[in-house]
This record gives C-alpha cells, sequence and structure tokens, in this order.
C-alpha cells in the first residue's frame, strides 16, 4: 500500500505541511497540483538555494531566471530571448518522442516571451554507442528532434553529443531556443486585473504526460517501462500554427500575458501565472476542449498535452482571439478569469473540484538546505597515477579520431535541418554557430550584428572537481564564442545531477555551481535563465548508478558585424599559433586520451586562470575584428592535435606541425590544458599580432604553418621529422567512426 | 513582374523565399495564402518548402487538395510560370501538374546538406542564364526526395529536355555516390512538357546571399527574370 503522498512525489513532512496551511487534507485533484508544482522540477526545493550563486544582473539584462526564459539586449532594436531545459526522463523511456517534445517544450518557454524562435541545439549525453540499447536510444533521440525541429521550421544549428558509459541507464537531452522580438515588446506570465480572461489556444487535451514533473523528479527503478504513458507526444505541425497565430495576437497587440503548458499543464501553468501576478484563479474545466472522452478533472488540469499556450486577454478581445485560433485551425477555450482573491479554484460539471490558496501551490514548497558530504573517489581519482606509455603516437591520434567523441558528428547534424530561416552563417561542426539577424515580416527592426551560441559541459572534468571543472565549462562555453569573433554576454544552464537527497550528490551540485558563479563574475557573464535536472540516477542489478555531474551551458555572445568573423577552418597557407596561457604545465588529467589509452582518468585537473582566460576571450575577440587571425580553434576534447586536424580536414591544404618542447610529445599533442586556442596568422601580419599577445600578458608560441600543394601532415619535434600522416586516411576515420560504430547505413 | 510565395499552414520556407525576391532580386512580391483563389496579380508563383499540412498522409498530398492549388492548376494551364521548392516540388506531383513522385530517401533519414547538381539543359527558363553541363552548390534539406518515375515516362522526359538537373559531384559526374538520397537517375530537378512548371529538391534561396557563404542559387532567380 503506497502512502496518499508518495503517489504524488511528496514526503510525509510536506503532506504534513499542506494539511497545517489548508487547514484539511487536499482532495486528490489539489493533491495532484501540489504534487507537480512541489516537484523538484518546478519548485526547486533542493537547489534554489545554490542557484542563488549565479550572478543574475548586468547591463544587457533584460529579464533574468524566474520567467518561461531569460532576455538579453542585442541592441536599441532587438531583444534576444533564450533557454536551455532537460528533458532526460522522458526521452529514456521514450526517445523519440521525449527528445521530440523536448524541443517543442523550449520552443514554447520563448514563444511565450513574445519572441519568434530562431534557432535550436541540443547537448545530448549517451552511453557508448556499442550496444544494443544505447544506438537505439541515439537513433530514437536524434530522429524525435529530426523530426520536430524540421517540421516546425526552427533550425538546428549546434549543440554536442558526447559518449559516456555513466550516461547508459540515464542519457541526457538538453534542448535549447532562442528567439528575437523587437526591443520592448517583452511578454510575461502575467494578469493586470481582476476579470481579465485566460483564452487557452492551441492542440485539444488528452490523457497523455499526466505526472510528468514528478516523474521528471524522481529516480529510475527497474519499472520505467511501466511510465512510458508519463511521456508526452508532440505535434509539430500544431507547433508551427501555435507559433503564428501566437505571433499574430501579439502584432495585434491582444495579449496581457502570456504563460505556455509544460509541467503540470494548465494546473501548473495558472497557478504560477496568477501567483506572478498576485491574483487568484478560476478555472473552468468543462471549457477544455478534450480530444477524448470520460476525462475526470484530475486528467484535463493536470494533462501535459503539448502545443498548448495560455493567454491572459481582456473580455473585449475574446473576438479577435477566436477569430485567430479558427484561421490557424486551433483548438481554443476560455478557460478561466483571473480574480482578486489569491485563491485556486477549478469548477468541472457546476462542482467545485479545487479550491486552494494558490500561495500554498506555488510559493510554500519547502526549500531544502541539504546536507553535502565530499564524495571519496575525488581524492582517490586525484592520486591516480599514470605511467608515460609507449604508444605509437600515430596510432594513438587515429584511435582519438575514431573516438565517438572527436569524429566528425556529421551524421547527427545532418539529420537536422540548419539552414531553415536562412539566418545561419556559421554552420554546425565550428567552436559557435553565427546567426545573422534579419526580420522577412518586421524589416523595419534589423541590426548588423550576429548572434554566436555554443553549448558546452564536460562532465568528465565536473566529476573529477566539481569546483574545478565548474569553471571549465563556463570558461569553455565563453572561449567558444569568442572563438568566432563574438564577445560572450550572457549564459542559460542545465544543471543535471544525480539524487540530491544524497550528501555527495549535494556536494558535487553546490561545488560545482561555485565554480560556475565563480567563473561567470569573473568573466562578467549574467546567467539569465535555466533549469535543473535532478535524480539522474538509476538501478540496475540492485547497483545504484549515477552520472557524471553534467551542467550544460549554452554561452551566447555578440558580434559587431556578420563580416569580421572566422571559424575554426585554415583558409590558406598561414602561420599557426597557439595563444592563451601557455605557463601552466600541461597535463593530461580528464583528456580522451587518458580515458581511451589507459581505460581509466585521473590525476588532479590544472585549476584555470579565469584572468587570464578573460583577457584571452577579449584579445581574440579583437584580434578577429582587426583581421589579424584568419581561423581561431578552441583546444578541448583530444588536445592541440585534434584540434589542428580538425582545421585542416574541410582544406585542401597540408600541415607541417614543427615543436620545440621538453615535455613528453605525447603530453604536448593530447593535453586539454583549459585557456587556449590556435590561430592562423598571415605572415605579414605575424609581428602585429605577437606583439598585442606580448602586451596583453598572455603567451603565444608558433606551432607550425599551413601549406599549400602537399597534403601530408607531418611533425617535427626540435627540428627532427619525426612523423608523416596521410590527411586522408586521417580525415576518413574521423568522417566515419561515428556512424559505422552506432550502426547508421 | 509580379512574384506569388504560397503559404499552406505548415509551410516554414515562404518568409525565406519572400525575403530572397523583396530584399535580394528587388522584385514585388506577395504571401498568397492556401484559401485564396483569386491570384490574377501574379506572374511568376513560388511553392515553397516546409511540412505543408505536417506531411500529414503523404507529403504534399493535403496541400494539392486546397482551393489555392485549385487556382495554382489554372495558372498552369494558361501557362503561368510555376516553381515549386522541396515541399513545393511535392506538392506539384501530388496535384499531377509534374510527372513521377517523391518517395522516402533510400536511407530512412531526413538529409541537410550541400550537393552539386550539373545543369541537364538550359533551353528552359529557369536555367536559360547558365550552361548545360555546368555545376551548381546548393543545399538540400528533405526527408522525402527520392524522385521516382517510371521508365517510360523518364525517357519521355530526357528527349524532351524535361530533366533540368541531376545530383553529381563536384566535376559534374553522376552516379550513385552523388545521389543523397536514391533518386532515378540521379534526378534533383524537372520540369513538365510545356516548361512552365518546375520542381526541385535543393534551395535555391538558402543560396543567394555571400552571407550565407553561397550564391550558387542567384544563376537561377535571373534565369527565372529574364
Amino acid at each position: 500500500m503506497v502512502d496518499v503522498w508518495e503517489r504524488h512525489g511528496l514526503t510525509k513532512e510536506e503532506y504534513e505541511t499542506i494539511i497545517k496551511n489548508l487547514g484539511r487534507e487536499p482532495n486528490e485533484v489539489e493533491l495532484g497540483l501540489l504534487g507537480a508544482l512541489w516537484s523538484e522540477h518546478c519548485s526547486y526545493k533542493s537547489s534554489k538555494n545554490v542557484l542563488k550563486l549565479f550572478p543574475t544582473k548586468g547591463e544587457r539584462v533584460i529579464q533574468g531566471p524566474g520567467e518561461n526564459a531569460g532576455v538579453i539586449k542585442l541592441d536599441d532594436n532587438v531583444w534576444i530571448a533564450f533557454k536551455i531545459e532537460s528533458h532526460n526522463h522522458p526521452s529514456y523511456i521514450e526517445p523519440f518522442h521525449g527528445a521530440a517534445t523536448g524541443v517543442g517544450g523550449i520552443i514554447r518557454d520563448i514563444l511565450s516571451m513574445g519572441a519568434r524562435p530562431i534557432a535550436l541545439m541540443d547537448s545530448l549525453r549517451f552511453g557508448f554507442p556499442i550496444d544494443e540499447e544505447t544506438k537505439r536510444i541515439l537513433k530514437g533521440v536524434v530522429s524525435g528532434i529530426s523530426f520536430y525541429g524540421n517540421s516546425i521550421g526552427v533550425p538546428t544549428v549546434g549543440g554536442e553529443t558526447i559518449f559516456e558509459e555513466c550516461y547508459r541507464t540515464n542519457p541526457l537531452v538538453n534542448a535549447f531556443c532562442l528567439g528575437i522580438m523587437p526591443a520592448g515588446r517583452m511578454y510575461r506570465s502575467r494578469a493586470t486585473r481582476e476579470g481579465q480572461l485566460l483564452f487557452l489556444i492551441g492542440s485539444s487535451t488528452g490523457r497523455d504526460g499526466i505526472h510528468g514533473a514528478v516523474m521528471a523528479s524522481a529516480e529510475f527503478g527497474e519499472d520505467e517501462e511501466e511510465k512510458r504513458s508519463n511521456v508526452q507526444i508532440g505535434d509539430p505541425f500544431f507547433g508551427k500554427k501555435l507559433i503564428e497565430a501566437v505571433l499574430e495576437a501579439i502584432e495585434k497587440n491582444i495579449p496581457v500575458g502570456i504563460q505556455d503548458l509544460g509541467a503540470g499543464g494548465l494546473g501548473g501553468a495558472s497557478a504560477e501565472l496568477a501567483s506572478k501576478s498576485g491574483m487568484g484563479v478560476e478555472i473552468y474545466l468543462d471549457k477544455v476542449p478534450l480530444r477524448e472522452e470520460g476525462m475526470t478533472p484530475y486528467e484535463i488540469l493536470l494533462s501535459e498535452s503539448q502545443e498548448r499556450m495560455l493567454i491572459v486577454i481582456e473580455e473585449e478581445k475574446v473576438e479577435e482571439m477566436v477569430n485567430i485560433a479558427k484561421d490557424h485551425h486551433l483548438d481554443y477555450g476560455i478557460v478561466g478569469k483571473v480574480k482578486g482573491d489569491g485563491m485556486f479554484t477549478a469548477f468541472f460539471k457546476g462542482k467545485k473540484v479545487a479550491d486552494i490558496p494558490v500561495d500554498l501551490i506555488v510559493n510554500k514548497a519547502p526549500v531544502y538546505d541539504r546536507p553535502e558530504k565530499k564524495p571519496a573517489y575525488i581524492e582517490v581519482i586525484e592520486r591516480e597515477e599514470f605511467a608515460e606509455t609507449d604508444i605509437d603516437v600515430e596510432d594513438a591520434i587515429k584511435r582519438l579520431l575514431s573516438s565517438p567523441n572527436i569524429a566528425s558528428k556529421e551524421i547527427i547534424f545532418s539529420q537536422y535541418d540548419f539552414q531553415v530561416g536562412t539566418n545561419t552563417v556559421i554552420k554546425p561542426g565550428a567552436d559557435a554557430t553565427l546567426l545573422r539577424i534579419k526580420w522577412a515580416e518586421k524589416p523595419e527592426i534589423s541590426s548588423e550584428k550576429g548572434i554566436a551560441i555554443s553549448s558546452e559541459g564536460n562532465g568528465r572534468f565536473v566529476y573529477m572537481d566539481p569546483y574545478e571543472g565548474g569553471k571549465y565549462v563556463i570558461a569553455e562555453a565563453c572561449r567558444n564564442v569568442a572563438c568566432v569573433g563574438a564577445t560572450p554576454v550572457a549564459i542559460t544552464d542545465c544543471l543535471n545531477f544525480g539524487n540530491p537527497e544524497r550528501p555527495e550528490i549535494m556536494y558535487q551540485l553546490k561545488r560545482a555551481v561555485e565554480g560556475m558563479a565563480e567563473a561567470c563574475k569573473i568573466l562578467g557573464i549574467p546567467v539569465v535563465s535555466g533549469n535543473v535536472s535532478l535524480y539522474n540516477e538509476t538501478v540496475e542489478d540492485k547497483e545504484i548508478r549515477n552520472i557524471f555531474p553534467t551542467p550544460i551551458v549554452v554561452c551566447v555572445g555578440i558580434t559587431e558585424d556578420t563580416v569580421n568573423i572566422v571559424d575554426h577552418v585554415f583558409k590558406k597557407p598561414a602561420h599557426i599559433y597557439l595563444m592563451g596561457d601557455l605557463k601552466k604545465p600541461l597535463s593530461l588529467a580528464g583528456s580522451e586520451f587518458q580515458k581511451l589509452i589507459f581505460k581509466r582518468i585521473g590525476g588532479k585537473l590544472p585549476t584555470i586562470d579565469l584572468e587570464k582566460e578573460k583577457k584571452l576571450i577579449e584579445i581574440l575577440v579583437s584580434l578577429i575584428r582587426k583581421g589579424l587571425v584568419i581561423s581561431a580553434h578552441d583546444i578541448s576534447t583530444g588536445g592541440l592535435i585534434i584540434s589542428l586536424l580538425e582545421g585542416i580536414f574541410p582544406t585542401d591544404l597540408g600541415l607541417d606541425i614543427e615543436i620545440y618542447t621538453d615535455e613528453s610529445l605525447q603530453t604536448f599533442l593530447f593535453s586539454e590544458n583549459p585557456t587556449r586556442v590556435i590561430v592562423s596568422v598571415e605572415e605579414e601580419k605575424a609581428e602585429e599580432f605577437k606583439g598585442i599577445i606580448e602586451e596583453s600578458g598572455l603567451e603565444w608560441m608558433l606551432i607550425g604553418k599551413t601549406v599549400e600543394g602537399d597534403d601530408s601532415i607531418k611533425i617535427y619535434l626540435n627540428d627532427e621529422s619525426i612523423l608523416t600522416l596521410k590527411k586522408g586516411e586521417l580525415k576518413e576515420i574521423w568522417e566515419n567512426s561515428l556512424k559505422i560504430l552506432a550502426g547508421y547505413t | 513582374m509580379k512574384f506569388g510565395v504560397c503559404v499552406f499552414p505548415g509551410s516554414n520556407c515562404d518568409y525565406d523565399t519572400y525575403y530572397v525576391i523583396r530584399d535580394v532580386l528587388e522584385r514585388d512580391v506577395r504571401f498568397v495564402y492556401h484559401n485564396e483563389t483569386n491570384i490574377k496579380d501574379i506572374d511568376i508563383l513560388i511553392l515553397p518548402g516546409g511540412f505543408s499540412f505536417g506531411d500529414y498522409v503523404r507529403p504534399g498530398l493535403l496541400a494539392s487538395k486546397t482551393a489555392l492549388m485549385d487556382a495554382v492548376i489554372d495558372f498552369a494551364q494558361k501557362g503561368g510560370i510555376v516553381l515549386g521548392i522541396c515541399n513545393g516540388f511535392q506538392i506539384l506531383t501530388e496535384a499531377g501538374l509534374l510527372p513521377g513522385a517523391l518517395l522516402p530517401n533510400i536511407n530512412g533519414r531526413f538529409i541537410c546538406k550541400d550537393v552539386y547538381l550539373r545543369i541537364e539543359t538550359n533551353s528552359r527558363i529557369l536555367t536559360n542564364k547558365l550552361k548545360k553541363g555546368e555545376v551548381l552548390r546548393l543545399p538540400i534539406a528533405h526527408h522525402d526526395g527520392r524522385y521516382y518515375v517510371d521508365e517510360k515516362t523518364l525517357k519521355e522526359m530526357e528527349d524532351n529536355e524535361q530533366i533540368i538537373f541531376r545530383y553529381a559531384d563536384k566535376e559534374g559526374n553522376t552516379d550513385s555516390r552523388s545521389n543523397p538520397n536514391g533518386s532515378v537517375s540521379n534526378i534533383a530537378g524537372i520540369c513538365n512538357k510545356e516548361g512552365n512548371v518546375f520542381g526541385m529538391m535543393p534551395h535555391p534561396e538558402r543560396a543567394s546571399e555571400d552571407v550565407l557563404g553561397n550564391h550558387d542559387g542567384l544563376m537561377l532567380w535571373y534565369s527565372l527574370i529574364s
């Protein structure tokens, strides 16, 4: 016999708090609503105190965390709305629909701010793609994103996919969306006075997705098969019609406020809207257009059917709104009214089926300061020792290129329409994607500026050292947008962690956020939106499996124009320099090399010098604007050699790598030390380039040149030729490995 | 000269196409909605890409049954110029304005990438500014782009110069390796017998501006308006 509170994901203490506040036992409908809104997914009860650490203000910030998405200022004409959100649990249970509705949900978050969604990205984490189950999940997730994003007409312009054993039973699917709006035309989840109406528009309501929020906030047992009915089914055609209908309503100045229906369905959306407005609401469940017979008030209130929006309107706007819904072939209903009494009241067939204070639903969920404890593994890993291996460098390079974490992801991103909208200036595969700002339907609102976006989240580093790893994540995301010439300006984050009720997990969460917040402060980057996905743990054969603590962030950067920009590809014969923080001893701790060659990771992660990182970002952006560098690429997974190869593969050029070092060649080639970028510089500009670097306090090192006429890759060590590699052979490994490994035909 | 860009529920390349015509070609253009029947002011009609009616049943089928398509059929029969791009091509085959059909890609997946196209004829108005045998690079983005037509019709189309583009490599060789989706005879674009209705899977509107790194599509627009 399961206790009543447990069925709704609540603890006994939480249930008692509810009774104390209410003065009676809640009925089933009320309890369903409380269960959804008091879940971690909606209430952030375990993470609220940690999230406070993030800086959220800045000169460009229009709207920080707390609304459906964050909003920043691009220039006097255009504002940008963006957010990342997890859809991990649904995507494991039902990869195709779980991922598809993740995309749909994040698009509606952006739409509800009044913005036109113009770009999507997805950050994916899977197990190693050799077992059948992982291949099935990978293919399902990718085709779900492809199905939904392509059809709805918002380009999927980037993201990253990482494969680690720890994600095998708990893949991560984090979806990001960015939209633009005319400056000053932002909407929020608000009503402004009593008597305004709640107009529901979009798809009809069915039984799908009931209990989604509760499910997303629980760990997985071995019964996840039974939870399949918790997963919503998406229809991108309705999603597309909904975008156009809502934007038409905005163009006609109809909405007072907008709230999308996500976790907790109509109940969640209307309660949150009422709370933010300091109001009450009355909900008429008979007015909700249904697609199934015999739905109970509980089901209607909590269904998470997709493609639905709640628009707050004045009574005199009803007719106009109805016409818009009809024109776009959408279902609609006037499902509620704003009240002044602060109560959430729902009626069904003339009966009052819920009557509780809005404040209790939305604001009275307990906030936990959960105990934390440093996990024992951290010190064990730190002490791991690695002898120099005698592995052949050529063999190591080939093994790295065939790792799914390094191999080309074209098989994934070629399934996404990354060009619809014709704004994609730098395409997927570079350090960051660059979008131009064009507004076909509103040509009076334009901007010369470009928007760069890059997602990042190396869970391996965060696992090894949550605090330092947290800094790495922020620094790399910012460095990535700088690599195309953009100044990083804001971040959205999704914190994917295990069960916070375990002190070791709480330690990871807290320390990682401390590191991230520290990096944000020093780099001057506010966090404007985000989401928390906890309880990413699974039980397999009675053993608890945890994911790496994986904060995923998307950094948004701005360029002055879409001309003075670069990508990672070498353009012509030029000198190649390493620039950044080059004084720190190189380390292989946590590198892909270590993982592949030693089959284990360890050692002490090098600390990151954030002041130098800040300088690197600033100088790199100015070098690109001045045209002094013609390509730039961050050093990350796989180290220097992989960054060089990624830059040379798309070209007809060859590469001479000339290394002068006392360190081991392996460390030099494969270290993933942060705060380093490779750039190519035309010979005649080299002196000016070096002068600027030296003046800034950063370091540079000449590491070779690109050459015409011979497309081989030659490596020289201290003037001695040690290796000549065939580019074609390496490129083929890089291009095909993931395809072969994952079994794509 | 006035362009019309057809908009069906679910069209999603409508704005992109409209933008190129208005802002790049600087020609007069308006949207033509799925329930419109009067298109007398239009000289050239474009059916843009997207997922009209969510690709329900079959791509292009439901759009081909709309009131607007009755008007388009009438327009085409009177010699009006019609170009269907991607989903627009699918709509035109479903409406019977073009021969053949577009089936799911042979690998079963959506494919978004740049392909090379060899110009098969320049005797038709879509390619009259290009040379026969010339190679263009244009993006494709589709799930159902495998052109199919029976052998007899194919022969007639070839004899009648109705094959406009074939998928090729950079040098213009057409073989199975340069065929991205399994189309019969590498066909990427065709026209009707009369030469006034065109269909193509690649997207010229995505390759008409330097800022996007590709302007190979421009010559097709210039041909159309010349």
